[in-house]
């Protein structure tokens, strides 16, 4: 598990460690025993069926579980070799490090302009041209300038849903992250707008580590440079079965049960 | 033979729904119409600029109860939109799922349901006689306050639980703190809803009379401060209706709060519309 087929070759090594992750809702155990390294600069999938818990996975990743009343977490995730649960950490700022893309484009309902300058602006910057210049690389980086740059000012709501989810990716670029998370980003969309997220996440993996969670293998063999095979136990527990280079895990997969599921024995 | 019943059921619901919605709005074109029609010809320049002579004759005009109404609204106002709206993002926001919270919306909704003479004779109670606001305009608002307080705050909430856990989940993920999230997402989008509580609310207090009549008094002059007694317009055709023979001129009063009730609501959504907009950073 040494060779990753890195795109940017920048920034090599493990951005993301997870080690002896357990994580609860209540009483019932979501994950169990968790132990992932995550590449930098690159696009790991995480596969596997309903129920499995590679959903809450990437919500531990930004913290957004803390949300969630009753969550406990045992274990640690670090990030460039910083626990993220650790009392000095501000969730705050990890968010703004880690961003997220989710299942359902969600802008907000304003301008198209104003989704984007929103993160920006709460942290601080009020200058007009800087929130301009920071609108334009951000839509320019997801491959959205071009169709919206005549109407900035019209709302978000307005545009069509693979636009609405690339302006939910330049939401995210706009407040430089390190980290993208994305949910299953394309499960609302259509084949084209599918194609053209995934044409943008191999151009970001350059300089961004993604983390991708899908419910499409298809998508995970195209787009992933390692993969991750997540799935029940018996107690509903969710745990890693398999992890390695995605052609290693579609071609080759060593484990009887993640050759059952990619196979699509099941799931 | 199914689909012809089912064709026929759906004829049938339809005819109900437009049958209500007719029926309504009958209801209230010929309310407003008749008091209108009653009241319009009684007002001209003298029924507006001079105060009721009070007494029995009925005789004089209404710019005092015009002036107290507007005064009662404006302070009730200040007092309960702040609050009543902080109430809300505490209870939806905020406030933990639990006995305590349970306890609380449940006193609420207890609240929302009392007479409002009973909140009458507690303004009276507490800010007439003990806190000594005596008959004011004062203790007629905060009586208001606490009489509209739950619907304001459970109307809001409800405004504030209709904007999309998706919105705030994006916010969050941006890493903007939770205040952020509420103040620049949630709040902004929660805004039409805010304003069909306050104009609720400014319909309730336009209509109120018991309670205020045992806590501002009924006195026909001129509040020259808050802690002066005074007449609503509600109070005014009150008494014009029942103490007087001036049945004229209870109607032409009733046509002048259709028409402020009408008016206020239109600045209100006009505000809102304003506000929104800013809050939203799209002006």
């Amino acid at each position: 598990m040494t060779e990753y087929n890195f795109n940017g070759q920048n920034c090599r090594g493990d951005k993301i460690k997870a080690k002896n992750l357990n994580f609860y809702y209540g009483s019932f155990q979501a994950l169990r025993d968790i132990n992932l390294d995550i590449p930098g600069c690159a696009i790991t999938a995480i596969i596997g069926p309903s129920g499995c818990g590679k959903s809450s996975f990437l919500r531990l990743l930004n913290r957004m579980n803390d949300l969630i009343y009753g969550s406990r977490i045992e274990g640690t995730i670090e990030l460039d070799g910083k626990n993220i649960f650790d009392r000095d950490v501000d969730v705050v700022e990890l968010r703004k490090n880690v961003g997220m893309v989710f299942q359902k484009p969600n802008p907000f309902p304003i301008s198209i302009f104003d989704n984007i300058a929103f993160g920006p602006k709460q942290h601080g910057k009020k200058s007009k041209i800087e929130l301009e210049e920071i609108v334009e690389s951000s839509l320019k980086k997801a491959a959205l300038w071009d169709e919206v740059k005549d109407k900035l000012g019209q709302s978000a709501l307005a545009l069509s849903g693979g636009q609405q989810q690339r302006l939910c990716i330049a939401r995210v670029l706009s407040v430089e992250p390190e980290v993208i998370l994305m949910d299953e980003p394309c499960s609302a969309l259509d084949p084209m707008a599918t194609l053209k997220i995934e044409d943008l996440m191999r151009t970001l993996a350059k300089n961004y580590t993604i983390i991708i969670v899908t419910h499409n293998m298809q998508q995970a063999a195209r787009v992933s440079d390692t993969t991750a095979f997540f799935m029940m136990e018996p107690d509903r527990a969710g745990s890693l079965v398999e992890y390695g280079s995605t052609s290693e895990i579609f071609t080759n997969p060593k484990d009887k049960r993640t050759e059952d599921y990619i196979t699509g024995r099941f799931g | 033979m199914r689909n012809v019943s089912a064709k026929q059921t759906q004829k049938l619901a339809m005819a109900g729904i437009w049958g209500g919605g007719v029926i309504t709005l009958l209801l209230l074109i010929v309310i407003i119409g008749y008091v209108l029609i009653q009241g319009l010809p009684g007002i001209n320049w003298e029924f507006l600029s001079t105060n009721p002579k009070g007494g029995l004759s009925g005789e004089g005009g209404i710019l005092s109860t015009v002036v107290s109404t507007l005064y009662l609204i404006g302070i009730t106002l200040v007092l309960l939109v702040p609050i009543g709206i902080g109430s809300a993002v505490y209870l939806s926001e905020y406030a933990p799922n639990n006995r305590l919270t349970r306890i609380i919306r449940y006193g609420i909704e207890t609240l929302a349901g009392i007479p409002s003479i009973i909140f009458g004779l507690f303004g009276y109670a507490l800010f007439v006689t003990v806190l000594s606001f005596n008959f004011s305009i004062l203790s007629g608002a905060l009586t208001l306050v606490c009489l509209l307080l739950p619907t304001m705050i459970t109307t809001t909430e409800e405004a504030l639980k209709a904007v999309s856990y998706s919105y705030r989940e994006a916010a969050l993920a941006l890493g903007t703190t939770k205040w952020q999230m509420i103040s620049r997402i949630v709040l902004p989008s929660a805004i039409p809803g805010i304003v069909t509580a306050v104009i609720l609310c400014i319909g309730r207090a336009i209509g109120e009379t018991a309670c205020l009549y045992v806590t501002m008094g009924g006195s026909a002059a001129m509040p020259s401060s808050l802690l002066e007694g005074g007449r609503t317009l509600s109070l005014h055709v009150f008494y014009l209706a029942m103490e007087t023979n001036a049945m004229d001129k209870a109607m032409a009063t009733a046509a002048v709060l259709i028409i402020i009730i009408i008016l206020i609501n239109a600045l209100t959504n006009l505000l809102a519309g304003r506000f929104q907009k800013r809050l939203k950073g799209i002006s």
